[in-house]
């Protein structure tokens, strides 16, 4: 048996769970929101998880019954997310290693999110499609490695999302996607936009610059704000599954999993289920509490780590803005 | 399309397999995908069939092999073309050949895709699926990479372009997709450059500079979870 406590803070959630050999005993979180028409900026996030950080620690341990003596390995987020965020709660999983004594690991975000959505979904070997604020990237795996076949080449997805939210003045709360999922039920009218894709690699900063320039021109011109968020919506999505429906070909795979903030999109989620059902794949994916970041899915990369043996000393318990999906080595499956 | 018979679903559409006119030929039919917007459909494979058509043509006046374009058929939104009877995709043939073999065939690669470049003719999804090595001999054996001819297919995202960034993001898919999907990816990958640089001479410095400063952009970019 196996206890793991994850902790993640890379973007502006701050989430913190616990994991029993793959039985979620708690996943607690806390997201920081801006008002509307504003982003999350570094030094405030980090500030909200430092004052977060030691309740959401509290609730975690709390619900999942666990005492800190039984708990085996703490996992935090090593990487890819925004310094001063990741740093506020590397700075804790530290601290509490040394006070409880337990072994220390440091995990890759991206790995934390395939690791959840396998685990929650029972997919086997899915072509991975992961759609956040900060990533695009379509994933497979193969010898020992999870391998990016496509990404975006300029800006994440849920970038373009958030930032096009921020045009329409859209609320944060409770996200600015979810807002725009909700806008788009309600349009009708479907507006051209660029679409551009380059084999498995898609791009997305052209349609964010024609939306910001034209936005108000189409409103005056009698499209609705719902017409806009409908247009935006089905044209990103249509280029991801175009571009996972790429990799799947060319990967001959039969499994597609979508992790990451933007895979809660219940249209992204129908569309490619249209697409998997005309090539006879099938399509797994993950609510809320496991798509958006959160603790447990540290915790579940983490304990997949232990188990096949990785330690990490010391000094390489840092953090760093930059960490590759591939550079993991995956130590712990056997195809 | 009768006497057609459907051989592979693609990611863009389903391949028949029948005679044309006598000729063995594939039928690429890009049916409707119901997942996407009908007036973005429609358009995108109008786009993709019209891509793909000129750039067969182009490729034909470059010199430069692929299937030969047989029948545009816009309103079956599909596209009849040359079969290989007997070819093999790269990828598998990677799969099974020996380093110098592969060193060799990549040398190739890049020839034929500098040649494409030094005539404008951006690919635009370069992976080894979307090769094929034909027997000159009309036989079933794939053991001699002389007997074998490189030919590039699917050109559904292609354009024609003459600047050198366009290149440069073209090998950066190609870079990408054989990192993805071969263990010797970077050995394919200088292979490949020299190669380019025998048929696009002219071109070479700066499409190599493009293609680095892209793969920058794409190491740079930081990842927020
Ligand atoms: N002219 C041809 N002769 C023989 N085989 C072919 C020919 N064209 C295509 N194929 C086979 O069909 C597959 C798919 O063709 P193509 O790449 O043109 O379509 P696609 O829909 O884009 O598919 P994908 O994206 O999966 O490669 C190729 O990988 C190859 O195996
Ligand atoms: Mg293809």
């Amino acid at each position: 048996m196996v206890i793991a406590l994850g902790l993640e803070g890379s973007a502006n959630k701050l989430g913190i769970g616990v994991i029993k050999d793959g039985e979620v005993l708690s996943n607690c979180r806390r997201t920081y929101i801006t008002p509307p028409g504003e982003g999350f900026l570094p030094k405030e996030t980090a500030e909200h998880h430092r004052k977060n950080v030691i309740s959401v620690l509290r609730d975690a341990l709390n619900q999942s019954g666990v005492k800190p003596a039984e708990i085996d390995v703490i996992c935090y987020t090593k990487g890819p997310g925004m310094g001063a965020p990741l740093a506020s709660v590397a700075v804790v999983a530290r601290t509490l290693a040394q006070l409880w004594d337990k072994p220390l690991l440091g995990v890759n975000h991206c790995i934390g999110h395939i690791e959840m959505g396998r685990l929650i979904t029972k997919a086997t070997n899915p072509t991975v499609l992961y759609v956040s604020g900060g990533n695009t990237q379509v994933i497979a795996y193969s010898r020992h490695k999870y391998r990016i076949f496509g990404e975006t080449i300029d800006i994440a997805v849920g970038n373009c999302l958030d930032r096009f939210a921020r045009v329409l003045k859209l609320p944060n709360d409770p996200s600015p996607g979810y807002n725009i999922e909700q806008m788009a039920k309600k349009g009708k009218k479907f507006i051209e936009l660029p679409y551009c894709v380059k084999g498995m690699d898609v791009s997305f900063s052209g349609i964010l610059t024609f939306m910001e320039e034209r936005a108000d021109k189409f409103l005056k011109q009698g499209y609705s704000p719902e017409d806009l968020c409908f247009s935006l919506q089905e044209t990103l999505f249509a280029m991801l599954v175009e571009t996972t429906e790429r990799a799947l070909a060319h990967c001959d795979s039969r499994e597609v999993l979508i992790v990451g903030g933007v895979g809660c999109n219940e249209r992204l989620q129908e569309m490619m289920k249209q697409m998997c059902e005309e090539r006879g794949a099938k399509l797994f994916a993950t609510d809320e509490r496991f798509c958006i970041d959160n603790g447990v899915m540290i915790a579940q990369a983490g304990y997949e780590m232990f188990k096949s043996g990785t330690r990490m000393k010391w000094e390489e318990c840092f953090i760093t803005q930059r960490y590759r999906t591939d550079e993991v080595e995956v130590t712990w499956r056997e195809d | 399309m009768e006497g057609f018979e459907l051989f592979r679903q693609g990611a863009e559409g389903r391949i028949f397999k029948g005679v044309y006119l006598g000729k063995p030929a594939i039928a690429k039919e890009r049916f409707v995908k119901k997942y996407r917007h009908p007036d973005l459909d429609s358009h995108l494979t109008k786009e993709r069939i019209k891509s793909e058509s000129r750039s067969i043509i182009r490729c034909k006046s470059a010199g430069i092999r692929t299937p030969a374009l047989y029948l545009v058929d816009f309103n079956r939104r599909t596209i009849f073309m040359e079969y290989f009877e007997n070819s093999i995709v790269v990828k598998d043939f990677i799969a099974q050949a020996s380093n110098e073999v592969i060193s060799k065939l990549a040398l190739k690669i890049g020839a034929v895709l500098g040649k494409m470049h030094a005539n404008s003719i951006i690919h635009g999804d370069l992976t080894t699926s979307n090769m094929l090595l034909v027997n000159k001999n009309g036989q079933k054996s794939y053991s001699n990479l002389q007997d074998l001819e490189l030919i590039f297919i699917d050109f559904g995202l292609s354009h024609v372009e003459s600047s050198a960034e366009d290149k440069g993001v073209d090998l950066y898919v190609l870079e990408r997709a054989l990192i993805s999907t071969h263990s010797t990816a970077s050995e394919i990958f200088d292979q490949v450059l020299e190669g380019y640089k025998l048929e696009n001479k002219s071109g070479f410095k700066e499409v190599l500079a493009k293609f680095k400063e892209v793969q920058a952009r794409g190491r740079k970019r930081t990842m927020v979870g």
